[in-house]
């Protein structure tokens, strides 16, 4: 039985509206116009135990509703959803019991107190037994590398160490899932393979179930076998990332360095359909590579028969670029 | 109950970091006292009746009524909690095991704890060094300052369960400034902030007692200065406990209810 399951959730919001100018500053004061905005049109998916769920989508997409529904902190407007066996909303108190929250753009730390205090109050609050909440300690201050940071006040941290403490917070109760609303955003290339490394870590130790919400595609390519895609209010993929690659990527790039050559190789000296040059200088040569039935070795071996090859590089297609390719075609 | 008592006791930690902001504290309360016991004095040199409270009964209440500031002020707020609503932090809030009503209680008291545990030790031992006809006295009798200490802190409790209700007219209205501004002016005249609700016209006066604002001012402070008797302050104890009782069932109700219609905004 899965974990996680979500069913035709929908979810409106209404807009207060009113257009700019002082006639309609005063008009609003008496009668507001409200526009409708369908957030979430009807979502499902379900997840399993232990899975790490990469959750994507375009700003304003619905991503972030769809994580405070499944955290118990909005009521959608139907739908269902169990977690664990329960409703997010109608146990609220059961359920976050269960799972631990990141959200990247706010704190749940107390600024003006050292990281500890703010840990031993979750520690009362979630009622951790002594002896757990020591272990989870020892565990995450390891992982997460937090020695050097627990006893600074939270607001002479800087913004990666701030996060690692926020992920830190949110595992002491020994969630067994855990939401990542955005977790890197803004981080700096460390802090985000640091943040990377550590929720690999606690999926594979603790069999944790991870969904996670980013932009940045890297971080999806890092940890998530499965994706889902949301535009517009729904779920447009759901799948494996690799699948999603082999559907979209159309072509690489080969760049290949080589000793000093002085005659111009052409498309014709090279002699391989699907591959065509791109630009080619007197060291430097580089290829694009349509399809997916084309052999390397053909090319090395042809190239090295006209040069003396120092270095080559393979480059696929970026992940974002395969994004947008798949946003388009959905029209979200 | 254990987590309450925590976010209390952070809480506490938090409010006694702030020394800079409590010595100013003492200082303008300091000599606010002084200025009020000089008018007060010039209004009873030229009294043509008798005033309803002995001059050394309003000094005393003026006393306390500095040094216990942070305690019995309606218009104090806390900005953390403020902070929590408009910028939407309170989605952390939201997903805890716990009752956001119990937490913030908690938090509330706290914050005014800290506050006047600060503040109220260094004046009241000023308000006893001055000289006469400045300086605060001892309470009448024992009962008389059991009763101020019982009826201060469930006060303080009246107090907070108010300044609940305008938090929480807060998911609806999003900045506190409209609720907080109608709270605290009708708070501040009925509570006995301005002047003692004996030198009120009887008319107004009826009105203050009718309403529970005077609970945390004006009753504790004249139970210690013994313009009200032992007797009627036992009295009065009891009116304090029913007021909160039904306060914080309102509150209760009503965050629960806005609680479904929470909408975390962005992000």
């Amino acid at each position: 039985m899965p974990q996680i399951e979500v069913s035709g959730i929908y979810k409106t919001f209404k807009v207060a509206r009113r257009s700019s100018g002082l006639r309609q500053a005063v008009k609003s004061l008496f009668y507001r116009e409200y526009d409708t905005v369908e957030a979430l049109k009807d979502v499902s998916f379900t997840v399993d135990t232990g899975e790490i769920v990469g959750y994507i989508g375009p700003n304003g997409a619905g991503k972030s509703t769809t994580i405070k529904i499944i955290s118990g902190i909005l009521v959608p407007d139907r739908g269902k959803c169990t977690i664990l066996g329960r409703v997010p909303w109608k146990e609220r108190i059961s359920h976050v019991r269960n799972i631990g929250v990141v959200f990247g753009q706010r704190t749940q730390l107390w600024w003006d107190v050292p990281v500890i205090d703010s840990y031993e109050l979750l520690r009362d609050i979630y009622k951790i037994p002594r002896r757990e909440y020591m272990n989870n300690l020892d565990l995450l201050v390891d992982t997460l590398d937090l020695k050097g940071i627990i006893n600074t006040p939270v607001r002479q941290l800087s913004l990666g160490q701030r996060m690692r403490c926020e992920l830190g917070a949110s595992l002491l109760h020994s969630p067994g899932i855990l939401f990542l609303d955005e977790p890197t955003i803004g981080l700096d290339a460390e802090s985000k393979i640091a943040v990377r490394q550590f929720i690999k870590t606690i999926n594979r130790e603790k069999n944790v179930t991870v969904i996670l919400t980013t932009h940045d595609m890297s971080d999806i390519e890092a940890l998530a076998n499965r994706i889902l895609l949301i535009g517009n209010g729904r779920i447009v993929y759901d799948g494996n990332l690799n699948d999603l690659k082999g559907r979209f990527s159309t072509h690489k790039t080969i760049i290949i360095n080589f000793r000093e050559y002085n005659s111009p190789i052409d498309d014709k000296t090279l002699g391989i359909p699907g591959v065509s040059i791109v630009s080619c200088s007197q060291e430097k040569l580089t290829l694009r590579v349509d399809g997916n039935g084309i052999l390397l070795t053909d090319i090395i071996s042809r190239l090295s028969n006209i040069v003396d090859i120092v270095d080559i590089s393979v480059e696929s297609q970026p992940i974002d670029e395969l994004i947008v390719k798949l946003y388009r075609e959905y029209v979200i | 109950m254990k987590a309450y008592f925590s976010v209390f006791k952070l809480r506490l930690i938090y409010g006694l970091q702030y020394r800079a902001a409590a010595l100013a504290g003492v200082a303008t309360q300091f000599f606010w006292g002084i200025m009020h016991i000089m008018i007060y004095e010039a209004f009873y040199a030229n009294a043509a009746s008798a005033p309803p409270m002995s001059l050394k009964q309003v000094i005393i209440y003026i006393w306390l009524q500095q040094s216990f500031l942070v305690f019995v002020a309606l218009w104090i707020r806390d900005n953390e909690i403020i902070n929590l609503i408009t910028s939407g932090n309170i989605a952390y809030e939201l997903c805890r095991p716990c009752s956001i009503y119990g937490f913030w209680f908690a938090k509330l008291i706290a914050q005014r704890l800290s506050g006047a545990m600060l503040r109220c030790l260094p004046l009241l031992i000023a308000a006893f060094l001055i000289p006469e006809p400045y300086k605060m006295a001892l309470p009448g009798s024992l009962a008389a300052f059991l009763l101020f200490t019982v009826s201060l802190f469930l006060g303080l409790m009246v107090l907070v369960s108010i300044s609940m209700l305008i938090y929480i007219s807060m998911f609806i209205t999003i900045l506190p400034v409209g609720s907080m501004v109608v709270f605290s002016s009708i708070g501040e005249l009925f509570s006995g902030m301005i002047i003692p609700i004996p030198f009120m016209p009887s008319w107004l006066q009826k009105i203050a007692y009718f309403l529970p604002f005077r609970l945390a001012v004006d009753m504790p402070f004249r139970i210690y200065t013994g313009h009200i008797p032992v007797s009627q302050a036992l009295q009065g104890v009891l009116i304090q406990l029913i007021w909160l009782g039904v306060l914080i069932l309102t509150g209760y109700a009503s965050m629960k209810k806005v609680q479904k219609r929470v909408i975390v905004q962005g992000g």
